[in-house]
């Protein structure tokens, strides 16, 4: 079976860098986010690649994975 | 399983104000938050319009009303300074943990159940209302209502999960970070500052927020489609500012802002979504408390009707919209339009305009007065592709 490399991707959260606003749960088109009391949640399964919680982060915290 | 008329996710200034007003109202109401605390952490600069409180119908108190506003100041890129000094300029920076606590012991006064550490996981429809998942210090319970308020603020994740598109855009969504600072020096400690142009702020502003003569909520707010983070800009304008750059930092926050996308219809069957998890936000300064708070009380009324008609359908819920639309959401509407107008100019479009505008004319688009904007548009002359663009968005 031939798996694409976005089938792999992702994001994930430097929680050095995150301030916990959810400011990327609101933009998720999929739920992929959720905003727990010190982390977010992820759920790569849902995520679609389309970086908008990494644009929308005002700190950086969030990443494509490779 | 615990039941109740109306279940609201979300302590905020949306949700708890909801709640005082059902409970006044006599209806069953419960309140839930994920957080430790309410008020805690605060994700905004603090900034309330004098004219919220005589329309919210509460009294200012010295309590988390800690500094009077007089007036505004607006820079331009290169530094002219509009003031604006007027009635609707007038304000308070709060002290939103102390005011978010001031409103649940209203709330819980007046008889509504408020919960914190109470993380609302799931919301199913269920015998003509809802039933709640909502994990309580670990342990997860079940809830009845037979209403939902989605006061779940940005996340807004409950009016997705009940069928309610809320997903922000990145276009009309601001990315918002904020020091809170101390021993810093500024001019004016008595209006609250705007400062403008793309190389700061790219489809935003920079803001100080005076909480004192030496403190302040020093913040940025850019658009969501911007590359460089919201934290990047705002370290590089401090660190050009002498005044701040001394400083200290004592609070850190960061928070998208929805300005834009409104929701035409903000109910469903067993559904009212407020504040900023419907996009109730001022798209011109990014202001959300007052808004959540009124849109609370206009959803408070239509809910308790329902409640005593025993009627939880959208049918019997949609009049929330007209009411919102009627009372604030067409001017809100108007204020996008500026907005959209605005944001077609680069620094040196701002910079000319900056020179032939008054202060009357800055309070009107505020207002969201779109013939103020063709009037403004008008001035540049010497450039007519620009002003075609800016005119587009008047329409
Ligand atoms: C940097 C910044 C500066 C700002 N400055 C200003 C300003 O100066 N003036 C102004 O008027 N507005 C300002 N705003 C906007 C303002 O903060 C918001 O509009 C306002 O907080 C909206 O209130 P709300 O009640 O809708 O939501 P919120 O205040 O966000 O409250 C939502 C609550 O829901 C809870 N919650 C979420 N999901 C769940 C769940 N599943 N279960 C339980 N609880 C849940 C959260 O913990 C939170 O407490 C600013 C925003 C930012 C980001
Ligand atoms: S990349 Fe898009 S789909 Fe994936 S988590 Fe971020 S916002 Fe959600
Ligand atoms: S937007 Fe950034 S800072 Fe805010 S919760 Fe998401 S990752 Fe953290």
């Amino acid at each position: 079976m031939v798996l694409f490399v976005s089938d792999f991707m992702g994001v994930k959260c430097d929680t050095e860098l995150c301030c916990y606003c959810g400011g990327c749960v609101g933009v998720c088109p999929k739920l992929a986010l959720e905003l727990e009391e010190t982390k977010i949640a992820i759920d790569n399964e849902k995520c679609i690649n389309c970086r908008a919680c990494v644009l929308i982060c005002p700190v950086g915290a969030m990443e494509m994975l490779e | 399983m615990q039941k109740y008329d109306v279940a609201i996710v979300g302590a905020g200034p949306g949700g708890l104000m909801a709640a005082w007003k059902l409970a006044e109202k006599g209806v069953s109401v419960i309140c839930f938050d994920k957080k430790q605390e309410i008020g805690v952490p605060v994700r905004c600069a603090e900034g309330l319009g004098g004219a919220a409180f005589e329309r919210l119908g509460i009294e200012p108190d010295p309590a988390w009303a800690t500094w009077e506003i007089k007036g505004a100041a607006l820079y331009s890129p290169s530094g002219k300074k509009i003031e604006v000094t007027s009635e609707e300029t007038m304000g308070v920076v709060l002290e939103r943990r102390i005011f978010e606590k001031w409103l649940a012991r209203k709330a819980a006064n007046a008889g509504a159940k408020i919960f914190v550490k109470n993380h609302v996981r799931g919301v199913e429809r269920k015998d003509k209302g809802v039933e709640l998942t909502v994990s309580q210090h670990g342990t997860e319970n079940k809830f009845f209502a037979n209403i939902v308020i989605a006061a779940d603020g940005v996340d807004s994740i409950i009016a997705r999960k009940m069928g309610i598109n809320t997903t922000g855009k990145l276009i009309d969504v601001d990315s918002g970070f904020q020091y809170e600072m101390a021993g810093i020096d500024f001019e004016g400690s008595d209006r609250i500052h705007l400062y403008f142009g793309n190389k700061i702020a790219p489809r935003g502003y920079c803001w100080i927020f005076p909480k004192g003569e030496h403190e302040a909520n020093v913040g940025i707010g850019i658009g969501g489609t911007i590359q460089e983070t919201a934290r990047e800009y705002l370290d590089k304008w401090i660190a050009s500012k002498e005044g701040l750059k001394k400083g200290s930092i004592i609070h850190v926050n960061s928070g998208a802002i929805p300005v834009g996308g409104f929701l035409e219809d903000m109910t469903a069957d067993n559904l009212v979504v407020v504040g900023d998890a419907a996009h109730q936000v001022n798209p011109v300064h990014g202001g959300g408390i007052a808004l959540a708070m009124q849109a609370a009380q206009i959803a408070a009324g239509v809910i308790a009707e329902a409640v005593e008609k025993k009627e939880y359908s959208h049918d019997a819920l949609k009049g929330y919209n007209k009411l919102w639309y009627d009372a604030k959401g067409n001017s809100l509407k108007k204020i996008l339009k500026i907005r959209h107008m605005l944001e077609e100019m680069d620094d040196k479009d701002f910079e000319s305009l900056v020179d032939k505008i008054t202060s009357e004319d800055v309070m009107k688009l505020a207002r969201g007065e779109l013939a103020t904007g063709v009037k403004v548009t008008a001035k540049l002359v010497t450039a007519p592709g620009l002003v075609k663009k800016m005119l587009k968005h008047l329409k």
